[in-house]
Parts: structure tokens; sequence; C-alpha cells
């Protein structure tokens, strides 16, 4: 169906190949996980499927790519529309209409497909995806999460026979992500599409996946095979495959039903021993560092926040949770000062951080939106950084040595438009953690992030909260949560719906417990690190 | 299976043409007197019908934008013929200082005595095209202009593609100054005054040229602009032969509504142009295998609402014709404006629609102005405060 023969990729201005003698062939009816680190080339071979890579984005192709018998260098992108539909990172950048009908019609109308026909698809479709509520709304006025959805149903709808995801879960929140995952599942075995995806939380792809092709980046050779043996080798790895090396399974599960069968013996042994402390949110003793008091705010008719009251002390690491669409990213932009609450009160350090001019702000407050992107308008990577170390008084360096413990290797001359997502976020997260504020802000921190980036950023927001500060992560990342958090605050249309220990939280929720405490329950085990440790006390180590 | 049910009815109003014909002749009514009560009429005629049929869409919310336009070009023209603007005579309010100019700008003056007239006369000119703005701030909140471009006929579709982009232009710029002006405040740099501007200047203009790459890749990929079948030299008199057909009804429009502008009038503009359009849809139409989803369908209650705005033209045409009192607003002597009988039975009829058009989303209900979900992003907030 798609086959890369000696495929060779440079981009213009780029000193080393992306991709370097790619041989692949993805077979009809398949599901292909691509996995690799954060900027090894995994877009570009994606985007190379349909040939938007090289006829959009410039730079040298050697060797073939042919899709349903067409090679990409005879046909441009457009005439391979009936074949392949390709969903990008940035859902919100692929529509070209303005309402969620239109744009699910407007491949189907280029396609020529008869009236009668595209009513049926897009109806089959909106049920499919669950979009029957928002056909008639306005693109803009959509989460994240319901953008996504709604991208997918667009390429979904002219029924291509391969399907090419970017991070088609990274926005939506785990029921979400689930729902999409399974109907893409449902469309690989009863229709036979083929599909291509690429996907940094593997935990929630890898039990559909039929094969792995990892792309381990600097144009080294892929890696293809059926998924548990790639997931053995990869040095992207989920929990659940990651606890299988801990306790030593051969051949790894896939899925928490496969673990769970062979962690019987390990439970036993976990059993006697003394369970994990976790951190633990100080009771009172913590200075007050933010606090938000009958905090409502409304868009228009809607409430996107409603009487909320939190209180964060220093040292916490505080991960707020829900549902796409229940307020996260306004909590976020209420304690960052980025507008004014339509009612009660918000206060950093006891001041308003509305009304505080932007030089004093940034002191009190750091936030990392969720697109990072916007934070970047210097010209290179090390002209960010020095300009960013001036305009906060900081020593020289201060940014650029942030950046690498963040995520070594960088490169300072590229331009920030130039990076991948996961660079352009630990860019943009160092360039706020510089000057240290007491109270940080991250608005889902963990999209486009490969899992050793973000050991290091859980690294770096331990570090940051042991020395005082307060870190508010909104995220759908559970396993993020397990790791860092020591509260969680849950939301649920605007309002607070529950508040408390994270591990309890997480723990006893089926929607936002990591894979490791699914397969380790009822032991208390939330993490990986927390199974090694235990085992090393229990001297037991395999 | 021929059955099945392919257009659209309800779902999202009334035909989008038929709010554009009405609002265009509400408009071309109001251009036609200088009355200040009948000029606001139709201004409240407007706005009545925009709230009773408008979606939930965020450009429904617009007219509000249209009428603060409004009061600013009002106030403009004010504070221009105060300052620069022909000395009419009359009841003198105050005197500005005059400056003498070279005798090369004659015929523009800078101060000097302010009458009363004048300023009137500038702020009744003001609102005829404050109520002109409004008109089509109406059309704007009762049917977006991207559903309007959906009604192209098909040869015209490139040039649909065109406006399509630089549509989206415009709120792509207004969402990247909210965006960059947030991003400026998460940096501690300046959001105000000069250097706020400069620094903000570019990357709005980045942020918005790189949308309009990534919509351009993004269309191809989704397979815009694939092969025509037809011959080219057909395509191209279908295209052209359309083309000037609209520019001649647009002339005929401009002749029809300012008299005396086209030495044969307007009708016959019109009517050559019509024909070329038609023909140029009849060619075009057949080529391309280019089909739509759900078309808007014209029917009784498109009728009605044209007819309505065309009858308030008409009223308006017929009371100048007649030489009905009070249809321009007597300054010298200074008189109480009239309400005349006949154009104000026309704005009336004007409001038809808020009764005869269909409530948006009326049949199913999936349309009504349901809760809106707030968005994901911190980002997308500012644009649509930035459009209220």
């Amino acid at each position: 169906m798609i086959r890369f023969s000696k495929v060779t990729f440079t981009y213009a201005e780029a000193q080393v190949p992306t991709l370097r003698d790619v041989d692949l062939a993805i077979d009809e009816g398949e599901l292909c996980l691509v996995v690799g680190q954060t900027g090894s080339g995994k877009t570009t071979l994606l985007r190379a499927i349909n040939g938007l890579v090289p006829h959009f984005t410039g730079g040298r192709l050697a060797g073939d790519v042919s899709i349903a018998g067409r090679s990409t260098r005879e046909v441009p992108p457009r005439e391979l529309a009936d074949v392949v539909g390709v969903v990008g990172q940035d859902p919100a950048a692929s529509f070209v209409t303005d309402t969620v009908e239109d744009e699910l019609a407007y491949t189907m109308e280029n396609l020529g497909i008869p009236p009668n026909v595209m009513r049926r698809r897009i109806e089959d479709t909106l049920d499919l995806l669950g979009l029957h509520e928002l056909r008639d709304r306005t693109l803009s006025t959509l989460s994240g999460g319901q953008q996504q959805r709604v991208a997918i149903g667009a390429v979904l709808c002219p029924s291509p026979r391969v399907l090419v995801l970017d991070e088609p879960t990274s926005a939506l929140d785990p029921a979400a992500a689930e729902e999409v995952l399974s109907s893409l599942t449902r469309l690989v075995h009863d229709v036979g599409m083929t599909v291509v995806l690429a996907e940094h939380r593997l935990e929630r792809v890898i039990p559909f996946a039929d094969r792995v092709v990892l792309v381990p980046g600097d144009g080294q050779p892929l890696v293809v095979g059926p998924t548990a043996e790639v997931m053995g080798m990869s040095p992207v790895a989920p929990p659940i495959v990651e606890l299988a090396r801990v306790a030593g399974w051969v051949p790894v599960p896939l899925s928490v039903r496969d673990a769970r069968r062979w962690a019987e013996p390990l439970r036993r042994r976990l059993s006697g021993a003394p369970s994990p402390r976790g951190s633990v949110p100080g009771e009172g003793g913590t200075p007050l560092v933010a606090r938000a008091h009958g905090l409502s705010v409304s868009y228009g008719q809607l409430r996107a926040l409603d009487e909320v009251d939190l209180e964060l002390g220093a040292g916490e690491v505080v991960a707020v949770m829900g549902r796409n669409g229940s307020g996260k990213s306004t909590l976020l932009s209420e304690f960052a000062g980025l507008r004014s609450p339509s009612r009660g009160r918000v206060s950093v350090l006891g001041q308003s951080p509305a009304d505080l001019a932007p030089r004093k702000l940034i002191r009190l407050v750091g936030l990392v939106p969720q697109d990072p992107g916007v934070l970047l308008y210097g010209e290179s990577v090390g002209d960010e950084c020095s300009t960013a170390d001036r305009e906060t008084g900081l020593a020289p360096g201060t940014t650029a040595a942030m950046l690498d413990t963040v995520l070594p290797g960088v490169p300072r001359d590229r331009h920030p438009r130039d990076l991948s997502e996961g660079q352009r976020l630990a860019l943009a997260m160092a360039i706020v953690l510089a000057p240290a504020p007491p109270l940080l802000l991250l608005d889902e921190p963990t999209r486009g992030l490969d899992y050793p980036s973000k050991e290091r950023l859980v690294g770096v927001l331990l570090k940051l909260a042991a020395g005082g500060a307060c870190v508010v992560l909104a995220t759908h990342d559970v396993e993020l949560v397990a790791q860092v958090a020591t509260r969680a605050v849950v939301l649920a249309q605007g309002e607070v719906v529950s508040d408390g220990v994270a591990r309890e939280v997480v723990r006893h929720s089926p929607v936002f417990a990591p894979q490791v405490a699914k397969v380790m329950a009822p032991e208390p085990w939330l993490t990986v690190d927390e199974v090694r440790t235990a085992l090393v006390g229990s001297g037991h180590e395999t | 299976m021929s059955g099945a049910r392919t257009t659209r009815r309800g779902r999202l109003g009334l035909h989008p043409g038929a709010w554009w014909l009405w609002a265009g002749c509400m408009a071309g009514a109001a251009i036609r007197t200088t009355n200040p009560l009948l000029l606001a009429l139709i201004a409240a005629a407007a706005a009545f019908v925009v709230s009773t049929r408008r979606t939930s869409a965020p450009w429904s919310r617009s007219l509000i934008v249209f009428f603060r336009l409004g009061l600013v070009v009002i106030v403009v023209r004010v504070v221009l013929q105060v300052v620069f603007g022909n000395r009419l005579p009359g009841h003198v309010l105050f005197t500005l200082p005059h400056v003498p100019l070279p005798s090369w700008a004659r015929g523009v003056s800078i101060g000097g005595p302010v009458t009363f007239e004048a300023v009137l006369q500038a702020a009744v000119e003001g609102l005829r095209l404050a109520v002109v703005l409004i008109c089509f701030g109406a059309a704007n909140s009762l049917a977006s202009p991207y559903r309007l471009l959906r009604c192209l006929p098909a040869v015209l579709y490139e040039a649909g593609v065109a406006v399509t982009v630089s549509l989206a232009f415009a709120p792509e710029v207004v969402m990247a100054i909210g965006n960059v002006r947030d991003a400026r405040r998460l940096r501690g740099r300046p959001t105000r005054g000069v250097a706020g501007l400069r620094g903000m200047a570019i990357p709005v203009l980045e942020a918005a040229l790189d949308r309009s790459l990534q919509l351009a890749s993004s269309m191809d990929a989704r397979g815009y602009g694939r092969r025509v079948t037809l011959a080219r030299n057909t395509r191209r008199m279908a295209s052209g032969s359309s083309a000037a057909g609209l520019l001649l009804v647009m002339a005929g429009v401009y002749g029809i509504l300012d008299v005396g502008s086209l030495p044969v009038g307007g009708i016959p503009f019109l009517a050559v142009g019509a024909v070329l359009v038609g023909a140029g849809m009849a060619v075009g139409g057949r080529r391309t295998e280019r089909t739509r989803y759900r078309p808007d369908v014209w029917r009784g209650p498109e009728w009605a609402v044209t007819a309505s705005g065309a009858a308030v033209l008409a009223s308006f045409i017929a009371a100048s014709v007649l030489g009905v009192q009070g249809m321009q607003l007597q300054i010298y002597p200074l008189h109480v404006p009239l309400l005349p009988l006949l154009p104000t039975a026309g704005i009336l009829v004007g409001l038809l629609p808020a009764a005869v058009a269909p409530a948006p989303g009326g049949r199913s209900g999936t349309g009504g102005p349901g809760p809106l979900e707030p968005s994901e992003s911190v980002a997308v907030e500012p644009a649509e405060a930035a459009l209220t």
C-alpha cells in the first residue's frame, strides 16, 4: 500500500539528512505505529507519505515514495486526496472552512462525491466520532479535543484507504483518546483501512498496533517489526514495558490485561513491602503562594469557571485535571494574570496578577502555554536564550543552561519555527523557568515530549518544588501526574469536583489511573520507579 | 435512494443570499434619505430582525461592532466638518482661529466660524453612512460571508477561494494579536505603547502568514484544485462571461442607487449582466467533478425576505419620484423632520423577515444558541473578545 524505497530526505539548509535510505513497506489493513524520540523525524516520515514533504516544505528527496501505486514524485498531494487522509499535529491549522459539517464535507466536495453519498457518510462520521451535538458549531469555538475529533472526521469522511495521523490523541483527555483510538481500530478491522500513526504517549496506542516503526533519529536506519519485539529494545517505551523490563518479563506484555497475568507473583512479593510514601502536600504548614477566592470567569453566556476556591502553597506540585473544555486553561490564565476574573479574586503573594506590569509579573508567575511556540519570536535558539537573559536581568547563559537541563542538544543556530514540537516546548519552558518564579504554571507540558524528555522534565519540576516553588500542571497525562504531583484538583464544567492527595485521586479513578497502578491494583504502586525501589528494598531485584 | 434529502433547510436559518439581498435593499433605501428619523428607523428595523433571527455563531455578535463603527463614522464626519469643512451660513456656535493657507490650497479652509447648520448636516451625512454600515453588519450577523461564498456558482469557485483565504486572514490577524499580546505579557515585555506595537507587528504578521501557508498545504492535501475535465478555453470563456456579467450587474445596481450617474440608467446594465452571468453558469456548471454538500435552498421564505427588502427600497424610490415631503432634512430654514407616510410604511414591511424567516435551528434544535463550551486554548478567547 505504502512503499518507501531508498528514500533520503534533507531539508533545505540542513547539513544532515533527516531520513536516510529508508526502505519501508506498509501493507493494506495494517495499523502501523511510528515511534521515536523528539525531533527524530517521525513527522517528516508521515508527511512524506502523501507528498506534503517535499511539495510544501522544500528540501531534497532522493528515492521514491509511492502510495497505492502512485509516486509522490509524479503527482502532487491533491491527486492523492482520494487515497490518503492526513491529520497534522495541530488540528486547528488544518481547518479550511468555518463550521463542523462543512469541514467534514470539504474533501468529499473536491473529490466530486455525489451529494446523497456525502450526506450519508457525514451522518456516519458524526456518529462514529460523537460529533452530533457539534455539527453546526463554528470551528473556532470548539475545545482542543473537539477540534481534534473534527480534524480526524474530516479526513475519514471520503473513506480513504490510508489514514495518516500525527499524534492524534496528544490533546485529548484519557476518555476521549480511548474513544478515538477504538474507532480507529474499528476502521482497521472492519474496513481494512491502513493506519499510520505517530504517538508519544505509547501507553494508549501500543495494544492496538500491528507493527512498530522505530525512528532512531540522526539518519540511522529504521527498526521495523512486531510491536512486542521492537518495544523490548526501544529507547522510548510506555510504563508497562518499563515495568516488564524491571520485572524481567519476556516477551513484554502490551496491554494491562496481559500484564496483570504476569504480575500476579510480583504483586504477592511486594504486598509485604513498605508502601510508597509518595509526596504529601504540606498540611497548612507551607507558606501560601497563590490563592483564588470565589473565582468565576464567563465568556458570554458560558461559565468557564464557577466559584473556584483554591489555595496553592510553596513546594506543592498541583495537577489540574478534567475533561477537554472543563476550564483548566482558563484557571491557569487567571493565575498568570492574562485576564481579570469576572467575579471573585485571584492573588499571587498578595498581589493581583492581572494588575501587574509585565516586568514585575514574570518574577511572580511563569506560564508555559499549550502552544509554546507563541512565546518564541527570536531569530534563533541562541538569540532567544540571550534575549531572555537580558530582559529578565539574569546572568548570561542561565536560560541556555536551563534549556540543556530540560532537553540537551537543541541546536543553537536553528530558527525556533524549525524546531520539532518537543524542542520548541523545551525552549519555551527554559525561558519561563529561568527566572525561577515562585508560581509556575504549565499547560499540557508533555504534549509532544518523548519519555526521556519527560523524565528530565519531571526532574526539573521536582527540583523546583523542592526549592520552594509552587508548580501547577494542567494535564491529561496521568503518568506524569503519578510521577510528580503531590496534589490533584479535578475540574468539571468549571467547578472543582475533587481536590486531594494526587496518589489517592488518580488511583481510585478508572479514567485517571496510570498503567502501573492498573497492573498492580490493589497494591498501591503507581510508577515503575516505585516498584523498582520496592524491589531493591525487599531484596528481590531480578 | 433518489429521495434522499441532500439540501438544507432551516439548519442554519435562511439562505444567506436572501439576507444579503434584504440588507442591501435596506442600505440602498438609507442612501436615498437624509431624514434622521427615517435613518434611525431603518437601523432599528435591521437590529430588530437580527435580534430575532441570528444564530449562535461568533459572527452573530458582530452587529454591535458595526454600531460602534457607525458612531465613530459620525464623530469623524463632524470633527472633519468643524475643522476643514465648508463654512455654511447660519447660527454660529463658536469660532475657531482661522489658519491662512497659500493660494494653491484654495477650496480648503481650516478654522473659522462653525455654524449649527454645518454641524447638523455633517452629523446627518455621517448617520446615513453609519446606517448603511449597520445594514451590512446585520447581513453579516445573520449569515456568515463564508456561507454566502459557498453559494457562488461553480465557475467562480477559484475566485471564491481567493476571497475565502483573504477573509480568513482578518480573523487570523485578530487572533494572532491576542496571542502575541498574551505571550509578550508572559515574557515580561511591554504590551502597550510604541515599544509594544513595534515588537508585536512582526510576530503578528509572521503568525498570520504562517497560517495562510498552512491553509494552502491543508487545502492541497484535501484535494483542492484537482484536475478539471473541461477544456481550458471553455473554462476561461465561462469564467470571463460570468465575471463580466457580475461587473455589469454591479454597475447597474450603482446606476439604480445613484440616480443620474449612468446616462442610460441602471436597468439595461442589469439585464445584460444577468444574461451573461446566466450563460457563464450554464457553460461552467457542466464542468468539474466537484460536488456541493447540502447546498442552501431558495424557497418561499427566501422570496418573502427578499421581497420585503425590495419593498423598502421601492417605497423610498417611489417617495422621491413622487416628491414626498420630508425625504431630505431641511436645513434652510431649519425644520423639525417629519415622518413621511410612504417610506415609513416601507420600513415596516422591512420588518417582515423577523416573522417569515425560519428561526435558526428551529427544526432540530441543534443549531440553537446552546451553551458554548470553553475553549481549551488560552489563546482563543481574546479573538472573541476583540469581535464583541
